[in-house]
Parts: structure tokens; C-alpha cells; sequence
């Protein structure tokens, strides 16, 4: 085990740590041309992760978490996709204008992304530890006999149980938990600053995502790695996250920090997704339900994209887009890293 | 299989949960379907499962097939539905509760045990009487994209019940049966003639419950009605479950992952695990004062949507995987990641009874749990 450690022990990242955040999404956007239209899937999108820090990016299907993760990553097919406009800063250096040769550099080695289904992200005809076993071949060069080496180090390192003998097993042979462990495993093995988690645990049973998420919350205190998390789970992002940004219709419509986020919203979309979570006090009451569907993305609702589900929306709703801006307190303090993209902002935030 | 009689008496004894069965002896198929039809007053048992089996054979060879072992997928549970109530089933993925409800459907053969509907044991019954039995006995899937006709317009689908069970709805009175149906879960009347794709999926689950609701059953089946939808549109869905319950005078059987929403809906919840009911009483005693250990490792693995608790909130992980069903483990099948397990585990199968310890002891933890060391511990509000 000790030789496992030494091997694990994350290099000494200064001298390119420059103080400021490790990733920066900058007014990010992502269109679609299709038969029917421009999809703008991702509309403006800010956010920053820094080294050892966990956001969480929250959205229901459709809002654009995914495709902002995937433009990060490169791995966006483009056509049909666009990046009209934006920047993606990773220590400074923005990615978007780098030679694919430079992403690569990047992709895997400094950002890995572990990716919700892992039985269809796990080539079925190749065993695992060839899987893990190629990340150290390319990125590293290593013989077919180290990389394998390296590959059982790796599936010991994320717990799975005789990982030397397991090492020739096919994906299909593992259960849902060990395969989601083998894609952790894969992400971790070139000890990348950032990881990207695309719900990592969506598919797995509640025991065992606690098992997964308790990992994954151990490796990155041990690698000082920064983590975004995209997540339709407001109960796992209450476990995990540092801080959140909510995302709606391709757009952040609120950031803020954990537990003032749950304390006090302050975008009714947030509100109200926080309301229709059943609670032991509402029994044999009709839950809260935020009326109407998220919009199609084709057709996005003018001024704010909630409009026609809120229950505050009021004409400067219907004509303005609402900007995110930081919300001032009630004594007029700015609240620290508190964001909100509402018209009433301040009315939703006070209740 | 065993002898289905020789389980049950012990079983029943300690059993406040399975009440007696009153079975009606139909001598003709006529007196069968009255039996059927004849209705149940509210508070009355409807639907008693009792030892319900079902193992899957493995076999092995192409011509001459050799059952080499089987996968236990149900493997003796018993329970009561009663009229009007919702009863949860939670577990894990691989935990029999789809193929209870498959049974419960008749849509899988039984290999031992009984269900009765009204005291007629669904399982032995034939034409007519059957019939009968499915018209009041209905489904809602999960994945509402597939479980819906891709070629067929909404009307066709609502609509299709009323081809096979007629006398619910004459020809000429359909297409507003299905308007009114449509109208009911609450999606416009006039797109009876769209097709599921110009849908979303919220707008889909309702077709197919307005699909189950076409010919007034009396149960409904939910096989995970909620957990393919948006988070938004799910409290939607259950919103609308429950008015339909009040309104038509329903019995759901709720089959999920999601323990805040089967608390939500539940009067009663049962928790699986590998075929066997692990404990079954009142939400509240559930999960307020859970005694098996799986419910407690169960509960406490829920993530709170609270960032407050999470620094001092007791969480019991459980190690490795739910156990194969083919091989699961002699003795109590949970024993294999249980901390609590001894010698006793592994040779005894512990029975679903009122644990002796809370046995004549007026407290919500004296429900039924099967396990040899049950003791209460209270895991959503350890602080």
C-alpha cells in the first residue's frame, strides 16, 4: 500500500497557481443549428471553480448544464454545435483559442469528466483494465506490463475488492457501483486538477450513490481537486457542494453559496424547486408544484425564460431579460457570492 | 416449492399486517365475477397477497434444457392493500418490487403463493373472471416514452381498453369518454388526435394514467410513476395521483426509489430487499422508528435537501452490492452487509413478525420487521 501512496502523492502544484480560480467560464455561449432553428442551449453562462472547491450546477433536463460541461471538455460535436461567443479560462489561458493539439494536452490530463451511464461510456468489448491501463499508455507512454500495474493501483485506490484479480474483467461483469468506480478511477488517473462529475450517481440505487459520492468527496480533499457537479439533486448538492449555480433555459438564473441557498432563495425558480420537495409536515397536502413545463429551447419565452411559470412574473417580466447581479441585504451589504437573475430579486430573497 | 399452507401459519400468527383471508368459493364463473364486481367497503382489505413466489429457472443447453438454479426473484412475501389506501414498496434496484407488480397483474405466472382480489385467488382464475379482474386492476409504467405507442394517436391509446372490455364504454360514447378522461389529468380535451412525441414527458405520464383510469378500476398499480420526470413536473404528477385517489376512490400500490416521495403519498410502506419484505408498517413508523437495519442504512444513505445537516448527520454506508438473487445468502439475506450480523443470522431466516422485544408494547416501533436483533433507531432526525 505504501508504494500506492507515493504514487498517488499529488505533485506540488505551484509555480503555475497564480491565485486566481482554477477554471473560468466566461459569458459562455453554445448554439445548435438544426432543421427547425437555432437552439441556444447555452446562453451567457459565468461561473468559477477553484482548486479543492465543489460547485454544483443544478438544472432539470434541457437547461444547459450538460452541453456547458462538454464545451469545457471539448468534447461538444461541432456541427451541429457553435460557440458564437465566450471564454473558458483554465489557469488563465483560455481554451477556446488553443490548437486541438493543446486541448488534448489538457482533456484527461488536467480536466477528467466522469460521465452519468457508465455501462455505455465503458467500451463493452475491452476490459477494464485495458480501459484504465490506456490512459497511462498515451498520456504517459507507458509499457503495456506498467500501465497494468498502474491500472489495478488505480482500482484499488477507488476501493474496489481484488482489484488484481477483476483487472481482465469486462465492464458487463461489474454492478452499477463498481462500473461508476471504474470511471472514477479512470478520471483520476493522471491526477487532474479539476474534475467534472455529469451525474455521477443519477443511476445508481441510494446506498450505493452514497457510497460513490463518499469517495469522491475523500479523493478530492486528498488531491486538493476543484469538482463541478451537475446535478438535478438538490439533496446531494446539499451534501457536497460548496456553492451552487442554478441553471434555467440555458442561463444561470441564481448563484450562491450552500446554505444561504436553501435558507433563503432568491430566484422564484429556486423557490420553487425547494418547495416541491415533499416535507414530513406536509403530509396529505398537495405538494407544491411549479406550474407549466420547462420551456423548448426553440422557443424560449421573451424577457425572463420562468415568465410563464412564475408566480411573481409581472410585465417587465414578459419584455426584460433580468440580468444576474448581486443582491445587497436588507441593511445594504452585498451579500458574498450571492447571485440572482430576477426582476425582484430582493422581494424574492425577503420572502 | 414449498407448501405454501405450512409458511403462513406461523407467519399469521404474529401478523397484525395480513389479516385473515375470507375466501369466496365461486362454483360457477359467474359467481366468480359478482364476487369480483361486488364492492369493498373502505378500510377493507381488497387486494391479500400471501407467500408470493416467483423464481426465474436458469437453464442450461439448447435442446435439452437442465434448470441449473433460479433466480429468486420474489421469494415469499405477503401483504395487504386495503381500500382506499396507498402501500409504498421501496428497495433497491434487483429487489423483486417490478416483478410483485408484475405478478399483481397477473401479467407473470406465480410459481407459489396466492393473491387475492375480493377472495378470489387471481392467480388460479380463468376467462371470464379474469377479465373482470384485470378491468379493476391496472398499471402505470415508469418510462412513459416507451410505454406508449409511438404510432398511435392519444385517443387510440386511451381509448384501446375500451376495444376489450366494451360494455365500459359503448362505441358511439368513446371519443367523449376519452375527452373527459383527458380532461381529468388535466391535459386539453382537443389533442385527442396528437401523437405521444408532440408531448412531454410530465404530458405523457398522464396519458398513461389517463390510460389506466379509462375502464374505473378499482387498484392501480404505480411501477415508479415519477422517477423518468423533470424534478419540477414530478410534484405535478403527484399532485394529480392523489385528487385522482380522492375523486375516483382509489387503492394505489406505489412502487419507488424515492423515500421522500413514498412518504409523501404512502399510508403504509413496505421495504424490500432480495425478494423478501424486510419491514412493513405506517409511514411514520417506518421512517420514524425503523428496526431492521436495512431500513436504517436505507433511510440515512437519503440525501437531506438540508446543508445544515450535513456535518452532523449520522449516515450508516453499507458495504459492497445488493448479493445476486440467483445465490443470495442462507439465513437473513441481508446479513452479508449487515453490521449487526452473528452466527444466528446466517443459519436462521428471521420471520416478518412484531420483533418479541416490542411484542404487547404500545410503541410505533412494534411493527413488523424480520430481523433477529431489531432494535429502533431513529435515523432522519439523528442530529
Amino acid at each position: 500500500m505504501t508504494i500506492i501512496e507515493e504514487a498517488f502523492v499529488p505533485s506540488p502544484r505551484d509555480g503555475e497557481d497564480n491565485g486566481g480560480p482554477l477554471l473560468e467560464v466566461r459569458d459562455l455561449h453554445v448554439e445548435f443549428r438544426t432543421r427547425e432553428g437555432v437552439v441556444r442551449a447555452v446562453n451567457g453562462v459565468n461561473y468559477s471553480v477553484s482548486a479543492g472547491e465543489t460547485l454544483a450546477v443544478l438544472g432539470e433536463s434541457g437547461s444547459g448544464k450538460s452541453v456547458t460541461a462538454q464545451a469545457i471538455m471539448g468534447i461538444l460535436d461541432m456541427p451541429p454545435a457553435t460557440i458564437p461567443q465566450g471564454e473558458i479560462l483554465f489557469r488563465g489561458q483560455d481554451m477556446l483559442k488553443m490548437s486541438a493539439e493543446e486541448r488534448r494536452k489538457i482533456r484527461g490530463r488536467r480536466i477528467a469528466m466522469i460521465f452519468q451511464d457508465a455501462l455505455s461510456s465503458l467500451n463493452p468489448v475491452l476490459s477494464v483494465g485495458y480501459q484504465l491501463g490506456e490512459m497511462f499508455r498515451v498520456h504517459q507512454g507507458l509499457s503495456k506490463k506498467d500501465a497494468k500495474a498502474k491500472a489495478i493501483e488505480l482500482m484499488d485506490r477507488v476501493k474496489i475488492p481484488a482489484a488484481a484479480a477483476r483487472i481482465s474483467d469486462y465492464p458487463h461483469q461489474f454492478s452499477g457501483g463498481m462500473r461508476q468506480r471504474i470511471m472514477i478511477a479512470m478520471a483520476l488517473a493522471l491526477e487532474p486538477d479539476l474534475i467534472i462529475a455529469d451525474e455521477p450517481t443519477t443511476a445508481l440505487d441510494v446506498t450505493v450513490q452514497a457510497q460513490v459520492m463518499d469517495l469522491l468527496a475523500e479523493l478530492q480533499r486528498e488531491y486538493n481537486m476543484g469538482l463541478i457537479l451537475i446535478t438535478h439533486d438538490l439533496g446531494v448538492v446539499a451534501d457536497v457542494a460548496d456553492k451552487i449555480a442554478v441553471m434555467y433555459a440555458g442561463r444561470i438564473v441564481e448563484r450562491a453559496p450552500v446554505h444561504e441557498l436553501y435558507k433563503r432563495p432568491a430566484h422564484p425558480y429556486t423557490r420553487g424547486l425547494l418547495d416541491s420537495i415533499p416535507r414530513l409536515d406536509q403530509k396529505g397536502q398537495e405538494l407544491y408544484a411549479i406550474k407549466g413545463l420547462p420551456p423548448n429551447l426553440l422557443h424560449v419565452p421573451d424577457g425572463c425564460a420562468f415568465n410563464p411559470r412564475c408566480p411573481r412574473a409581472e410585465d417587465v417580466c414578459r419584455t426584460e431579460v433580468p440580468a444576474l447581479l448581486g443582491i445587497t441585504a436588507q441593511d445594504g451589504t452585498e451579500l458574498v457570492g450571492r447571485a440572482s437573475a430576477c426582476h425582484f430579486r430582493k422581494e424574492t430573497i425577503d420572502g | 416449492m414449498a407448501d405454501p399452507g405450512k409458511i403462513e401459519e406461523p407467519q399469521d400468527a404474529a401478523a397484525p399486517n395480513v389479516s385473515e383471508v375470507e375466501v369466496v368459493d365461486a362454483h360457477s364463473e359467474s359467481e366468480a365475477v359478482a364476487a369480483i364486481e361486488a364492492p369493498v367497503e373502505r378500510g377493507e382489505p381488497i387486494l391479500q397477497v400471501r407467500n408470493l413466489v416467483k423464481h426465474f429457472p436458469l437453464t442450461l443447453g439448447i435442446l435439452f434444457k437442465r434448470q441449473v438454479g433460479a433466480v429468486k426473484a420474489v421469494d415469499g412475501i405477503s401483504f395487504d392493500l386495503y381500500q382506499g389506501e396507498t402501500l409504498g414498496i421501496v428497495g433497491e434496484s434487483g429487489c423483486g418490487k417490478s416483478t410483485v407488480a408484475k405478478l399483481l397483474m397477473n401479467l407473470e405466472r406465480a410459481t407459489a403463493g396466492e393473491i387475492f382480489y375480493k377472495g378470489q385467488d387471481i392467480t388460479k382464475l380463468s376467462g371470464r373472471a379474469m377479465k373482470a379482474v384485470r378491468r379493476n386492476i391496472q398499471m402505470v409504467f415508469q418510462d412513459p416514452y416507451t410505454s406508449l405507442n409511438p404510432r398511435m394517436t392519444v385517443g387510440d391509446i386511451i381509448g384501446e381498453p375500451f376495444d376489450i372490455h366494451p360494455e365500459v364504454a359503448p362505441k358511439g360514447d368513446r371519443r367523449r369518454k376519452v375527452q373527459e378522461l383527458l380532461d381529468v389529468v388535466g391535459l386539453n380535451p382537443e389533442y385527442i388526435n396528437r401523437y405521444p412525441h408532440q408531448f412531454s414527458g410530465g404530458q405523457r405520464q398522464r396519458i398513461g394514467i389517463a390510460r389506466g383510469l379509462a375502464l374505473n378500476p378499482e387498484v392501480i398499480i404505480c411501477d415508479e410513476p415519477v422517477s423518468a420526470l423533470d424534478v419540477s413536473v414530478q410534484a405535478q404528477v403527484i399532485n394529480l395521483m392523489e385528487r385522482l385517489q380522492d375523486e375516483f376512490n382509489l387503492s394505489y400500490i406505489f412502487i419507488a426509489h424515492d423515500l421522500s416521495i413514498v412518504r409523501h403519498i404512502s399510508d403504509r410502506v413496505g421495504v424490500m430487499y432480495l425478494g423478501k419484505m424486510a419491514e412493513i408498517g405506517t409511514d411514520e413508523q417506518i421512517y420514524d422508528h425503523p428496526t431492521h437495519p436495512y431500513t436504517q442504512a436505507l433511510l440515512s444513505a437519503v440525501p437531506v435537501p438540508d446543508p445544515d445537516a450535513r456535518e452532523h448527520r449520522e449516515r450508516i454506508i453499507l458495504t459492497g452490492d445488493v448479493p445476486s438473487p440467483a445465490n443470495p445468502p442462507s439465513g437473513c439475506r441481508f446479513r452479508t452487509r449487515c453490521w449487526k450480523a452473528q452466527d444466528k443470522c446466517a443459519e436462521e431466516t428471521p420471520l416478518l413478525a412484531v420483533p418479541q422485544r416490542f411484542q404487547g408494547v404500545d410503541t410505533p416501533a412494534a411493527h413488523e420487521s424480520a430481523c433477529h436483533f431489531a432494535e429502533e433507531k431513529d435515523v432522519v432526525h439523528a442530529a
